[in-house]
């Protein structure tokens, strides 16, 4: 671990200044102190925003939800609005990670957190991620875990959160204060694929923080929940993922929420199943059909081109889950 | 002279369970004698070649920072005789050669942990890289391969009704104990002293004497707990030279731990293997023959090789036997034991091959085992001091609900999951290894026992202390049992299974002689209310010598001692180990039932529950003996399903060193588990008649579960670990 000076900031403003002057953002910490030990980063001065009161979830008065930025990862999950509104939500963060980083990651800090690609997090591999124009150790590399879509031949490292993947399905919406005041910006926008500048991965301004993610309103009833396939059971990153929500009415479904997690470089959601779903009848043959394009544009490496067939499935086994075959 | 058996037996509680459970046990890095430093290593980043250049100026500069050794300021160290494996064994920077990645090539030394962290961050090493030779399967063997045979095997295989021809492959795999290696060096002019986590404090002493060239009288190594190991510290490592030497060249005592990362390149791992077997056999599964041909990788500088072979020889009546094992070496590091060495990787080609020749017989899997039940040891022609694998099977059958398997592929489903049944045998050798301990009995009616033995799990001071306590007949709270001392009495290596069987024989040997002391005291003594006794007819009970068959004559140790002035009684007990011409075939078995649910689909194994049946002839803690056997089968699931160390062949990197990407079982993957041990005693192994457990347990967990998934899905998987693209 390099040195660095840390401060912890007593309100927005004093954050905003300390983030202006080239200060890293820290809040649970559970992603950032990791990578500062195995020297992956090395911020010259840490801002401890963790008494910033972004802790509330609450109802937007069109029926959305609004979660603030510093809310952990397990009062999240366990918040009844968001339990009875967006089931996706609750079963995406407790199928993430730990109980003790549960406890202490932000929501904010979630959708914040960086790749597992072994090489980022090896300082002695080549990561044009952690240090532009190095190359991709990766992409011929052992490449199990990482994306086959939105992939680059400068990086092919997955986007590890689960929240984002529900987030991305749901159409939420992020939400920055920064010196030049507030914007919001589309979830599928705020995080960014990799190109030729992989160690970009958020529209953020230097020194913008994340106040809250807001879901928009749905129509109701709206059923969704988040299926994450993995090699055990608990506590580990998704090898594929989907999130889905469905608003089914008069056995029609009217609306169709759909992104997938462990094959993108970013939550990966998929217009064209979507678009197959509305105004058709729940089937177990509707489910297949749809589910056909799910790898369109799917760029498969040398240890993930079970991903692409697995995706397939993983959708179908949620869609079934969610519409059932009524 | 036989005491009444209270303690062994009992599942009483660990001994030392409250000092590990409240923090207070100390582990070798917990040590922090006066004026300690840190030391942390630099490893090479490329996978072979030679260091062209080290630039130490920003480390050196950093405040703290006491040195940084490395090849071109490091010390010569005395030339060593290699031991096993053979080979030459890893040196503390003694030349600029890269023969792995990861291999230590500096070594920076400060005051604090972090600035040492930091510095050695700094140090700047350039190469002179070649492309490494990692990748077993396109590599070649060297040297001469070990080989057996008996019979025809080819004409025997020729005329076989049926023929099975399979290769299975298993994945490298870590030890991943809890504990990282950690060591502290004290240097008090040419005396070492150092605190150590080990399994074999005897050989720590003879290798850090090697080392530097002292005598081994002139070694202290101290190691009271181990948090786990696994057989990763059966070895002294390299990692520990370097804290010594560290220690040695600034003067100060030097603390030095492994990382997570440098755990997989600093203290060997379960080499991968590729196993290729042909069986013949009747139409009634009768075995005629058996073609093993083995391939596993070593070092380019040691040669491992263990005992994968055994379970083909003499698990199974087979008259003819041919077998060959190939050492591939690579750029790697050497290979160690792991929990069930070489038997258990072998036990996932042999008990994989037997489930798929009952499948092809279409006999049941526990039937074809009965079928070829030796009667002897028929690789060395020799009885079995005890063999109670049928009854293993047996009652595994019943415990598990064996019936209601049904022979074939995917004939049971409970939603989405396909589920299945599957079994497998285990065996592993019983070893029996030189050892001492020695035995003082207190005038207060207490007794102390010492052995340079170690606790790697099991609860060696606990088995210990029942033991002792039964034989010099106290309540176990009056007896305590110390180990992890080289002042003490020598002990076998704590590996192999060895340990109780070895070190307990001593300590029996050793209470037996005190108690004897006592006893012969007493008849001897006028006031003695056991004056003129037969010794034959004197038990001590409760810390109280008696007539057996009138317990109220008799006297307390404590009154029997003051009376005769005498402070203590004390002996040394030893035991030889294993006879060199020995008359019996000594192992312990196992049978290992799973049953596993399969989301085909998704690709997708649970485990469902587990029975464990074990030949392990007397068990001295039942509890301890749970601890053991659960243990394995957690760590059997991990071998089935998950464990894989990746290599990436490009530069020889290990690309998955770390707990998120080298994957072990979760709470959520361990099922309902249960163990069963087969009464009995094995007395021709050894004086207390046990056969070791730690190890057999571990041995055929893989495959039962490999067998279960066959059974759940039809599908064969011939590689571990079974991951889900293998299932799609």
């Amino acid at each position: 671990m390099h040195p660095f000076t840390y401060t912890k900031a007593t309100d927005t403003r004093e954050a905003l200044n300390a983030g202006r002057r080239g200060g890293r953002y820290i809040a649970g910490g559970t992603t950032l102190v990791d990578l500062m030990r195995e020297t992956v980063e090395h911020p010259g001065t840490l801002v401890d925003i963790s008494a910033l009161p972004l802790r509330e979830v609450t109802v937007t008065m069109s029926g959305g939800l609004r979660v603030g930025a510093l809310v952990r990862m397990a009062e999240a999950a366990a918040h009844p609005k968001v339990r009875a509104l967006y089931p996706v939500i609750s079963q995406a963060l407790e199928l993430s990670a730990s109980a003790q980083l549960r406890n202490m990651a932000s929501i904010g800090g979630n959708i914040m957190q960086r790749t597992r690609c072994t090489y980022f997090r090896d300082v002695t591999a080549d990561c044009n991620k952690r240090e532009p124009g190095t190359g991709c150790a990766a992409l011929h590399g052992y490449n199990r875990s990482h994306a086959i879509l939105g992939t680059s031949d400068s990086c092919v490292a997955t986007h590890p959160s689960d929240l984002a993947v529900a987030l991305a399905a749901l159409e939420a919406t992020v939400h920055l204060l920064g010196p030049d005041g507030e914007r919001t910006v589309p979830f599928a926008d705020f995080l960014l694929q990799p190109g030729n500048t992989p160690n970009r991965e958020q529209d953020l301004k230097p020194g913008e923080l994340i106040t809250a993610v807001q879901i928009p309103a749905h129509p109701r009833p709206l059923k969704s929940g988040y299926l994450k396939v993995r090699d055990r059971q608990s506590y580990e990153f998704a090898l594929t993922s989907a999130a889905v929500a469905l608003h089914i009415r008069g056995g029609v479904i009217r609306e169709a929420k759909v992104a997938v997690g462990g094959v993108g470089t970013v939550p990966w959601k998929l217009p064209a199943v979507e678009q197959a779903l509305v105004g058709e009848r729940p089937s177990d043959r509707l489910w297949a059909e749809a589910v056909g394009h799910a790898a369109d544009g799917a760029r498969p490496l040398t240890h993930n081109r079970f991903k692409t067939e697995l995706l397939k499935r993983t959708v179908e086994r949620q869609l079934s889950t969610i519409g059932g075959t009524a | 002279m036989s005491q009444p058996q209270a303690a062994v037996g009992a599942a009483v509680p660990r001994v030392d369970a409250r000092l590990r459970v409240t923090g207070r046990a100390k582990y070798a890095a917990d040590n922090n004698p006066d004026g300690v430093v840190h030391a942390v290593i630099v490893d090479s980043s490329v996978g072979k070649g030679r260091i062209t250049g080290i630039d130490t100026r920003a480390a050196l500069a950093e405040t703290g920072v006491l040195t940084v050794i490395n090849h071109l300021n490091a010390p010569e160290l005395p030339p060593r005789q290699g031991g096993f494996p053979p080979g030459e064994p890893l040196r503390a920077f003694q030349d600029d050669r890269i023969r792995f990645f990861g291999q230590p090539v500096a070594v920076v030394v400060a005051t604090t942990l972090e600035t040492a962290q930091h510095a050695a961050s700094l140090v700047k090493v350039s190469y002179d890289a070649q492309p490494p030779s990692t990748d077993m399967s396109v590599a070649d063997p060297a040297g001469e391969p070990e080989t057996y045979a008996r019979g025809d095997t080819d004409g025997a295989l020729d005329s076989a009704a049926v023929r099975l021809e399979t290769t299975y492959r298993t994945a490298r795999n870590h030890h991943n104990a809890m504990e990282p290696a950690g060591v502290v060096a004290r240097w008090e002019g040419d005396r070492l002293t150092v605190w150590e986590k080990t399994q074999n404090v005897v050989g720590a002493v003879r290798t850090l004497a090697g080392e530097f060239g002292i005598p081994p009288g002139n070694v202290r190594i101290i190691s009271p707990f181990i948090g786990g190991a696994f057989g990763n510290a059966a070895r002294t490592w390299v990692h520990s030279v370097i804290a010594a030497m560290a220690a040695r060249e600034v003067k100060r005592p030097v603390k030095l731990a492994l990382t997570r990362r440098q755990l997989y390149f600093g203290v060997g791992y379960r080499p991968a293997y590729e196993y290729a077997l042909r069986l013949g056999s009747n139409r009634r599964g009768r075995l005629t023959a058996s073609a093993h041909d083995v391939r596993s990788e070593t070092s380019s500088y040691e040669t491992y090789s263990e005992d994968v072979l055994a379970a083909g020889r003499m698990l199974y009546s087979t008259p003819n036997v041919r077998q060959v094992y190939r050492h591939v070496p690579l750029d790697v590091n050497t290979p160690t034991f792991m929990r069930g060495p070489g038997y258990s990787s072998g036990a996932f080609t042999v008990e994989s091959a037997m489930d798929e020749l009952a499948h092809e017989l279409g006999l049941d899997p526990i039937e074809l085992r009965l079928r070829n039940e030796p009667a002897d040891d028929e690789s060395i022609r020799l009885p079995f001091s005890t063999r109670r694998l049928r009854d293993c099977y047996r009652v595994g059958a019943r415990e598990f609900g064996w019936e209601r398997r049904r022979p074939k592929p995917r004939s049971t489903r409970d939603g989405d999951w396909l589920i299945g049944m599957g079994m497998a045998a285990g065996v592993y050798d019983t070893a029996r290894s030189q050892s001492q301990a020695s035995v003082r009995l207190d005038a207060d009616g207490t007794a102390l026992l010492q052995s340079a033995t170690s606790d790697m799990g099991p609860g060696t001071a606990t088995s210990m202390t029942q033991l002792a306590a039964d034989a010099l007949g106290l309540p176990m709270r009056r007896v305590s049992f110390r180990l992890g001392d080289s002042r003490m009495p020598p002990a076998a290596g704590h590996f192999g299974s060895q340990t109780m069987a070895s070190v307990g024989s001593s300590v029996q040997d050793g209470c037996d002689k005190v108690r004897g002391q006592a006893i012969t005291l007493a008849i001897a003594d006028e006031g003695s209310p056991l004056h003129g006794v037969d010794p034959a007819d004197v038990v001590v009970r409760g810390g109280r010598l008696h007539v057996k068959d009138n317990p109220v004559r008799g006297e307390t140790y404590q009154r029997l001692l003051a009376r005769n002035d005498r402070t203590h009684l004390e002996a040394l007990g030893t035991y030889a180990g294993a006879s060199e011409s020995e008359k019996f075939s000594f192992y312990a078995y196992a049978a290992t039932f799973a049953e596993v649910a399969v989301d085909a689909r998704l690709g997708l194994v649970r485990v469902r529950r587990m029975v464990g049946v074990y030949d392990a002839a007397r068990i001295i803690n039942p509890r301890l003996a749970d601890s053991q056997a659960i243990g394995a089968m957690v760590g059997g699931i991990g071998q089935a399903l998950l464990e894989h160390t990746v290599t990436d062949h490009r530069d020889g990197r290990i690309v998955n060193a770390n707990f998120a990407d080298y994957l072990v079982p979760t709470h959520a993957d361990i099922p309902e588990l249960k163990a069963i041990y087969i009464e009995g005693e094995d007395f021709e192994a050894d004086p207390i008649g046990v056969k070791g457990l730690g190890e057999v347990v571990l041995v055929g967990v893989a495959p039962a579960i490999a067998n279960a998934v066959f059974n759940a899905t039809g599908r064969r998987v011939r590689e571990l670990p079974i991951t889900p693209e293998a299932l799609l």
